[in-house]
């Protein structure tokens, strides 16, 4: 018999008319791996969050959720208790909200321990300093006595880790374990949850959105949209050969970092439209006693010619996006100087003329907190023109908005609705509309596709770069996510720790990165390909303390290739074929796939 | 326009809520019939008549709450005060978010040095004794009916502008702002067209809670005598009277008094229906 078998599941709420679980069955045997995969809004949470018996009163459940014996729907939170923790347990997206940050690590695993009679008190400590050191917490002795926040967002999905795996349960429910994390901690984090499981016979029931996550780690997975089940199978089989149509369609909209980039090629001998020397961002360290400066962006120069993707690549603290707000001159840049075409602008946007803002356009990363709430679509669209052509007539305008919101592939009808009443992706849309209306010669793009699914994320690259073929306009794209790089950028900018790494054409960092932190990134990303071995961890530890720089190259404490000289002196940029790397053994390093 | 856009959304949401709906007609009623109630009474509000003195509820001619000690009627004083009692609390609590809006707007939105200096006189302000300030003005002026405004707004407003700024400031950090700043909006354009309006919810509570306290204030003075003047009164100084003459004719002070309490309930249950209403996260 199955260890945990889910019959006809459906969940609604009284105030939405769809069921958000849709009759929904399977079941997950002993020591099985399961991947539910779906896109946002496609019930996988809620099913998760049923199978734990976490659901809020109001949730109308039907159905069947057998775990061993023992059925979850209806019975009464003693008989819950008795489960969870011991026999089951859950692992949570966002590690800050679900740890208590009033208590102590070490105290939080403990009352788990305690609570479920686990273990006998005097025992409770030493399993805790043993679970710690199990989940690769490093000084387990110290990480008991410390408060969440002040761990790394990889530490604490470790303690977290930790904590659901006290009882040693029979099945971990895992809601989107790495989502939040950085793709080098979400790498390590995976091969923890690997590690772990072929040590004890622990069934996993991995919820994400990312198949290429379910392809390097589940034996099993389920595909589910709008609440109903796509499909259900072995993983290998699906990839393989999708019988649904629906789930096809998700697979080749994956992003992968395997196919060579489909850019149009830029004319040659161009001057750049925008040119940045030397600029570094600082910020005034308000909590430390003296008085230090955070440097999140160290003296960088680049030019960005017309027509051109520039991608710009870090992970989080990396300072691509103080970077971004420094160009734009929503904050001052500390030194250096930012011109258009050839003119030196002004540090901050305020004291630029209406010529030159207009030019420089922004698309931020969330859609709904960068449209005003208290705005109609056709207002905030229509706003720019009031400022930048204010003679312009009524209904020559209100025709601009409606071509525009064509444009970017929405329909008039929705120029009456406020911004939460639009979806993910139009909400982007509609940004998109706003910045493009006065007819910018760059936008920078701030992470603008990361909060958005799959197969939206791809049609919004995909109107950026028919813009971008239609009018020349030049792109930089702050992101973390490499396989969005690879999809449309010309020229592509790592950072680490406000440093440049490398800079390279896009074929040729992701065919031949010179600098071992750029192949460290491209080796971490899951590939959503089932024969894709995915078991080595590519690199250790997380990203330094930016108040507290390391000596030396900033990437020598993770770096496995650094030699003395790297703790050092701090490496130049140097030119190479189609780019520069900033790295003391570039040269001698093969890490070309 | 965006303040009506910002005010739709809470309107429909508050028709589903019964409070709000019981509250506000409540409310509307009473306003009314203070307003049409003397129109329709045989008696006017100053009119004495000594030997109808004291008349219990429903006593004598037409005198349903009954007469004072110097034979007014009760009904349509009390209806006058309660009308007072409302004007003074409406116009209060609006001169309060008027200043207090523009206020803690602009402190929030400037920031830095401006901010501070700003924020540093509300806290000077603050700190001065409200019935020590009232005193003065009344010495230093006379006493008269608006001098009650500028007493209560003056306090009114120094919350209402410490609230806002604090809205502000995480308005501000929005990505929004940024976007606006980007295509060129002025400063005063953001803080009117993109910073206010998105105020509104907060400012909508946090005034119907500010007019029972406009109307306690109001009160208080006029039971210590600094209030309205006779034959004028409010539903304070008829407390202050109806205390004199407690152990005689309680009604003289039972009636007024249920009557502010009734009025101080509903703006209460009123503020808290709006927050449930406005608060984004009761309606996830």
């Amino acid at each position: 018999m199955s260890l945990l078998n889910v019959n006809d599941l459906s969940i609604s709420y009284a105030d939405v008319a769809k069921p958000v679980v849709n009759q929904l069955s399977f079941s997950v045997e002993a020591g099985q791996s399961m991947g539910i995969v779906g896109e946002s809004g496609s019930g996988k949470t809620q099913t998760a969050m049923a199978v734990m018996g976490l659901l809020p009163a109001n949730a109308i459940i039907s159905g069947s959720i057998r775990f061993d014996d023992q059925e979850f729907l209806g019975a009464t939170p003693d008989v819950m208790n008795q489960y969870r923790a011991c026999r089951i347990a859950m692992v949570f997206q966002d590690p800050m909200t679900a740890l208590n940050p009033y208590v102590r690590i070490g105290d939080q695993l403990r009352r788990i321990l305690l609570e479920h009679r686990i273990c006998k008190p005097a025992e409770a400590r030493d399993r805790v300093l043993a679970m710690l050191q199990r989940v690769g917490l490093p000084d387990a002795e110290r990480q008991y006595r410390v408060f969440p926040h002040q761990l790394s967002g990889g530490m604490r999905q470790r303690a977290m880790i930790g904590a659901a795996l006290l009882g040693e349960p029979d099945l971990l429910v895992a809601d989107e374990p790495t989502t939040a994390l950085d793709v080098t901690v979400q790498a390590q984090i995976l091969g923890l949850l690997r590690d772990l499981r072929s040590q004890s016979n622990t069934a996993l029931l991995l919820i994400t959105h990312d198949l290429g996550v379910v392809a390097g780690n589940c034996d099993h997975m389920l595909m589910m949209d709008d609440g109903r089940l796509l499909e259900e199978g072995p993983t290998r089989d699906i990839f393989a050969a999708p019988s649904n149509e629906r789930t096809a369609k998700l697979i080749s909209a994956s992003p992968r970092i395997n196919v060579p980039s489909k850019t149009t090629p830029l004319p040659g001998g161009v001057s750049p439209v925008l040119k940045i020397d030397t600029v570094s961002v600082s910020f005034k360290e308000r909590s430390s006693s003296t008085k230090s400066r955070l440097h999140a962006v160290r003296p960088l120069s680049l030019e960005v010619l017309p027509g051109e993707t520039v991608a710009i690549v870090g992970e989080s603290g990396s300072g691509k996006t103080s970077l971004a707000r420094a160009i734009l001159g929503l904050i001052p840049a500390g030194s250096g100087t930012i011109s258009y075409v050839g003119k030196r602008l002004p540090a901050l946007v305020q004291s630029r003329s209406n010529e030159i803002r207009r030019q420089l356009q922004m698309v931020f990363q969330d859609p709904v907190t960068s449209l005003d709430p208290s705005m109609r679509v056709a207002e905030i669209v229509g706003e720019p023109i009031g400022i930048h052509e204010p003679k312009k007539k009524k209904a020559e305008r209100e025709r601009d908005i409606n071509e525009m919101l064509q444009h970017v592939g929405l329909t008039s009808e929705l120029r009456e609705r406020f911004p939460h009443e639009l979806s993910g992706g139009q909400a982007q849309r509609v940004a998109i509309a706003r910045a493009l209306i006065v007819n910018p010669s760059v936008l920078i793009c701030d992470e603008a596709v990361a909060a958005l699914d799959g197969t939206i994320q791809s049609d919004i690259l995909h109107l950026l770069q028919a813009e971008q073929a239609d009018s020349g306009l030049s792109l930089i794209f702050i992101t973390h996510d490499l396989s969005v790089v690879r999809q449309i950028s010309h020229r592509v900018l790592v950072l680490y720790m406000g440093r440049v790494c490398e800079i390279a054409t896009n074929d040729e960092l992701f065919e031949r990165p010179q600098h071992p932190y750029t192949k460290a990134m491209l080796s971490s990303i899951p590939v959503p390909d089932p024969n894709v071995k995915q078991d080595e961890v590519p690199l250790m530890g997380e990203v330094s303390s930016i108040l507290e720089p390391p000596t030396g190259c900033p990437f020598h404490p993770r770096c496995q290739h650094a030699i003395a000289r790297c703790s050092e002196d701090i490496p130049e940029l140097e030119a190479t074929a189609s780019g520069s790397v900033a790295c003391f053994r570039a040269g001698e390093l093969d890490l070309s796939y | 326009m965006s303040y009506l856009a910002a005010i739709k959304p809470i309107l429909r949401k508050s028709r589903d809520n019964k409070t709000i709906v019981a509250c506000g007609s409540l409310l509307l009623l009473i306003a009314a019939v203070a307003l049409i109630g003397p129109l329709i009474s045989p008696h006017d509000y100053a009119g004495t008549d000594f030997e109808n003195s004291f008349l219990s509820p429903f006593g004598g001619d037409w005198h349903p709450f009954g007469t004072d000690d110097l034979g007014r009627d009760l009904f349509v004083r009390t209806l006058l005060g309660v009308k007072v009692t409302l004007f003074v609390a409406i116009i209060a609590s609006t001169v309060s978010l008027g200043i207090g809006v523009a206020y803690g707007a602009i402190a929030g939105y400037m920031g830095g040095k401006i901010d501070a200096l700003m924020m540093r006189a509300v806290d000077a302000l603050y700190a001065l004794p409200f019935i020590f300030f009232v005193i003065l003005l009344m010495v230093v002026f006379e006493r008269n009916f608006l001098l009650i405004f500028v007493a209560i707004g003056a306090v009114n407003w120094l919350e209402m502008a410490r609230i806002v700024r604090g809205q502000t400031l995480s308005l501000k950090r929005r990505q929004f702002v940024d976007a606006a700043r980007l295509i060129g909006v002025s400063t005063p354009g953001i803080i009117l067209r993109h910073i206010t309006p998105n105020l509104f919810g907060v400012v909508v509570v946090y005034m119907t809670l500010t007019i029972p306290q406009a109307i306690l204030v109001e009160s208080f003075l006029s039971f210590l005598g600094l209030g309205v003047q006779a034959p004028q009164t409010s539903l304070g100084s008829l407390v202050n009277d109806g205390v004199v003459h407690m152990e005689g004719a309680p009604w003289l002070l039972l009636l007024p008094a249920t009557a502010l309490a009734v009025i101080m309930l509903c703006f209460n249950f009123l503020g808290d229906g709006l927050r449930d209403v406005v608060d984004p996260k009761k309606n996830a």
